[in-house]
């Protein structure tokens, strides 16, 4: 099932070869170098890359790994520390690597567009977007008038475009903000269309018609586009061609389901066994086969992505079937937010609408939704953050509501917290070893020898070396970081752990490592998640259960493979066919392998 | 919009009054007799002194002599200073004088100020760059008095390129050295301040991606860079009036600029407390209507910035 442009592009592409056209983008041996304190360091190494006119290549690869700045490098807007250190980059045949500056600003708009990847950092906050789209216009040459500005919106598929030229940009969702965004990109016409990660920080839904529309666009006016994304499947759905970087390297480049059913660099084998997408649906067809999906998971196996050991929280669930503990029970929880809208006034906001469900001892439950939908306004109240507006929530058979404040801080040994960003939640003034070692300290456990030894236990638990605990957060990396994360929340021996988006900040063979971890630590020390996710693939991989949320109401829930085997809501039916590479088939001898 | 803008101007109110009891507490505390100075090394007769003291309300306790400064306030009536003339027509005199020398000293701050950060900031690091903020630096760490002394020495005596002292003779082109004077310490921090702002601007994503449109330099810098780093800036420059008021009586006193400055440093030595609350309540009330206009001047600059809710 594949977008309908694919075919055409694909047309286009062995017309080409036939007709002997030449390619309208061509990096060749291309080399980035950035100038740091610590001297040169190279960013990219021989990168090759060619794109056809009205083809779609995507590359791919992990943060880190050169994708974005080959990018930036064909647009000419590397930055300032970093440059072009050989090789070529080929425009039609001219070698823009080293063009003027003046040349560049001719190019960029009306043949190279760009469509950034952050839309809420890549508007000027200051400037209406209509303004935004006609300096663009106007630069470019291109008539600016008002309806010119609203008909370059409206084709991005922005409703209302006369009215929403002259809002702000803070007054716009994030998709519309990437349609804003795309609309610009495109709005000279470019033959050559930069998307860099175009969607990565929106829901999956709205992920999925954004790109649609950007596939239909670039089909209509022929514009080739050169695709950034650390998402194999998404890459794999949407482009040609993928090119895939590890570590300033293209380690491997061809047709996309051919490198994806036949990957041949060990990078990129590692990479398709771990891409979420591809991975939930690999469990999919092992059952078909009639595969023991715990011979697939078995913990001993080799590849990182398939040694999910989710299910063995599943197993000892069933096992206890004699005697099901809940250990967590949400009743009727609504959470209602009071907005100003004026003085003395105010209107009520729904943000969580009674909601209830139960969690057992020793499993895995993910509530998953979309931004808005309320999740994390449930995990705030489940951990006693943020009081609910009405319902209960019921701890061990103990009512939170009624705890006093010395039996709340007993209730914050048993329930810890794991929060999204790796960044910014642990103090940057802090050393790991202070940062894991706070908690017992404020609850006053053992003495300082004792404290440091469960420090270092726990950094074994987690699989950091001991040394690690002299260092400082930001000598860390993001998996590092989260891994001291999760010591951190083990640290007092909770019995449920809350992830509120635990694994999203994180590349995905990072995200699949944390993922490990997280389920070994609830086979060894039988502990209870709740998992709030926006990301369907990874509930797949881990949760017992899963509650999805849609506008603060809990629309369907069940087991996770009744869920996504039989959705009943439509939501969650669009929630699942939005999972980028989800519509791939993969044939069995690569989902096994 | 409106609404806000009303309740600001209901906030003045209390400032106001708090303010103004403050002033007129301090200087009913100051030691000396006030009306025993008047005469100088004089025995004045006891009973003209009893006279004048009924006639300013000296011998009133405190809260009845700032229940009358009140009363009279709001009749439009400033009353006399001790030489016998009225406030009000002082004040007509010297505020337009330090007006004119504080919109100088704004122009200087303000205009030049971003100017330099601007620049500086876009070349970070090269030698412009470099000598505006060692130079800033030095400013900022030479008190107001010494720069002015030493300014005035120079550029007014030795090179005879501006008259040392104003006088009488108060016009723009007089004021333009202490004008210099009062603003340049302002102005460093305005060039550092626009200079950090444009530094973090210049990296950031909007930014790249107006250059990614096609646009030229000159229309980056002005409409992304330029007018995104000036949020900081203006309420800086607002929050600074006080500064720039104080250091007119510093600057007034030393180039002898009669302006509010100089008469209010005359009415402090000699403890004229209906002259001293006059001028400090129009300067509170200047200091909070400025104020008020950056504020709308800040929400002018980010929109993200709403009153109305």
């Amino acid at each position: 099932m594949k977008v309908p442009h694919m075919t055409t592009s694909k047309i286009s592409v062995s017309e080409a070869g036939a007709s002997d056209v030449k390619p309208l983008l061509e990096i060749r041996d291309l080399a980035i170098s950035f100038a740091t304190s610590g001297g040169e360091v190279q960013a990219v190494r021989n990168a090759h890359l060619t794109i056809m006119p009205g083809e779609t290549v995507a590359i791919v690869g992990e943060s880190g790994s050169g994708k974005s700045t080959t990018a930036l490098a064909a647009i000419g807007l590397l930055p300032a520390n970093g440059r072009v250190s050989g090789g070529q980059i080929l425009l039609d045949g001219e070698d823009i690597a080293g063009a003027p500056e003046k040349r560049m600003i001719e190019l960029r708009g009306n043949t190279i567009g760009m469509v950034p990847q952050d839309p809420m950092s890549n508007l000027n906050p200051v400037w209406k977007i209509g303004y935004q789209v006609r300096e663009t216009l106007r630069a470019n040459g291109r008539p600016d008038g008002p309806d010119d500005v609203a008909r370059v919106l409206a084709e991005a598929g922005l409703p209302d475009a006369h009215r929403r030229a002259k809002q702000y940009p803070h007054e716009f969702s994030g998709g519309m903000r990437q349609r804003a965004l795309i609309a610009i990109g495109l709005s000279c016409q470019p033959r050559l269309l930069i998307a860099d990660e175009p969607t990565s920080a929106l829901d999956v839904t709205v992920q999925r018609q954004i790109l649609d529309h950007l596939d239909k666009m670039t089909t209509e006016l022929g514009t080739s586009v050169l695709l950034i994304t650390h998402d194999l499947g998404l890459a794999a759905e949407r482009a040609d061609k993928v090119v895939v970087m590890y570590r300033g390297n293209v380690v491997e480049a061809g047709p996309s389901l051919d490198l994806l059913r036949n990957p041949r660099h060990p990078y990129t084998q590692r990479l398709v066994a771990s891409a979420p997408s591809l991975a939930s649906r690999r469990i999919q067809v092992a059952k078909e086969l009639g595969v023991e999906s715990e011979d697939l998971l078995a913990p001993s196996e080799a590849s990182p992505g398939a040694a999910f050991t989710g299910t063995t929280a599943q197993h000892r669930a069933q096992q206890g079937k004699d005697k099901p503990e809940e250990v967590l029970r949400v009743e009727n929880l609504s959470k209602v937010f009071k907005l100003r809208s004026g003085i003395g006034r105010s209107a009520d906001f729904t943000a969580v609408d009674s909601v209830s469900f139960g969690v057992k001892r020793g499993t895995t439950t993910a509530i998953v939704g979309e931004s808005g939908s309320g999740k994390s306004t449930v995990a705030q109240m489940v951990l006693n953050l943020l009081p609910p507006t009405s319902g209960r929530i019921v701890f061990d058979g103990v009512d939170t509501a009624t705890l006093n404040s010395r039996e709340i801080f007993a209730f914050r040994r048993r329930v810890q917290p794991i929060f999204q960003d790796p960044y910014g939640s642990l103090d940057p003034m802090y050393n790991i070893f202070r940062t894991i070692e706070e908690p017992l300290r404020t609850h006053k456990v053992g003495n300082r020898a004792s404290r440091e030894k469960k420090v270092r236990e726990l950094l074994d638990q987690v699989a950091l070396p001991q040394s690690t605990m002299q260092r400082y957060p930001n000598e860390l990396s993001g998996g590092q970081r989260q891994r001291v994360a999760v010591a951190r929340a083990l640290a007092l021996d909770p019995e449920v752990i809350i992830c509120d988006e635990a694994v999203s900040a994180l590349d995905v063979l990072v995200q699949a490592q944390v993922l490990n971890l997280l389920a070994d630590l609830q086979a060894n020390l039988g502990l209870t998640y709740l998992f709030i996710t926006h990301d369907l693939a990874v509930v797949r991989q881990i949760a017992d259960h899963v509650c999805v949320m849609e506008k603060g109401r809990l629309v369907e829930t069940g087991a996770t493979d009744d869920v996504f085997d039989a959705p009943q809501q439509e939501y969650t039916k669009a929630l699942l066919n939005a999972i980028p590479g989800a519509s791939l088939m993969l044939p069995p001898e690569v989902a096994t392998a | 919009m409106i609404q806000y803008v009303l309740r600001r101007l209901l906030q003045v109110i209390p400032v106001f009054v708090g303010t103004t009891l403050l002033v007129y507490y301090m200087v009913f505390a100051l030691p000396g007799d006030p009306i025993a100075a008047l005469f100088g090394d004089r025995q004045p007769n006891p009973a003209v002194i009893a006279a004048l003291r009924q006639q300013y309300h000296l011998d009133e306790p405190f809260w009845v002599q700032y229940g009358l400064f009140l009363k009279n306030l709001f009749t439009f009536n400033l009353g006399n200073d001790f030489t016998g003339q009225p406030i009000a027509a002082t004040l007509g005199r010297v505020f337009p004088v330090t007006a004119m020398l504080a919109i100088e000293a704004l122009v200087i701050q303000g205009v030049f100020g971003v100017a330099a950060g601007l620049f500086a900031g876009l070349r970070k690091g090269k030698l412009f760059d470099s000598t505006v903020l060692i130079a800033s630096l030095v400013v900022i760490a030479i008190p107001t008095f010494v720069l002015g002394f030493v300014l005035q020495l120079v550029v007014g005596v030795q090179l005879g390129w501006a008259k040392p002292t104003v006088g009488s003779d108060a016009s723009w082109g007089t004021l333009l050295l202490p004008a210099f004077v009062l603003g340049l310490v302002s102005f460093a921090y305005v060039l550092r301040l626009t200079r950090a702002s444009v530094i973090e601007n210049m990296n950031a994503d909007y930014v790249r991606t107006a250059t990614a449109k096609g646009l030229s330099r000159p229309r980056v810098v002005l409409a992304h860079i330029l007018r995104n780093s000036m949020i900081p800036v203006a309420t800086y420059l607002g929050a600074n009036l006080g500064a720039l008021m104080g250091g007119a009586i510093v600057t007034e006193g030393i180039f002898n600029v009669p302006g509010v400055g100089q008469k209010l440093y005359q009415a402090i030595l000699r403890s004229e407390g209906p002259t001293i609350v006059a001028i400090v309540s129009v300067f509170v009330l200047i200091f909070v209507v400025a104020n008020l206009l950056v504020d709308l001047l800040y929400a002018w600059l980010d929109p993200r910035i709403r009153y109305d809710k």
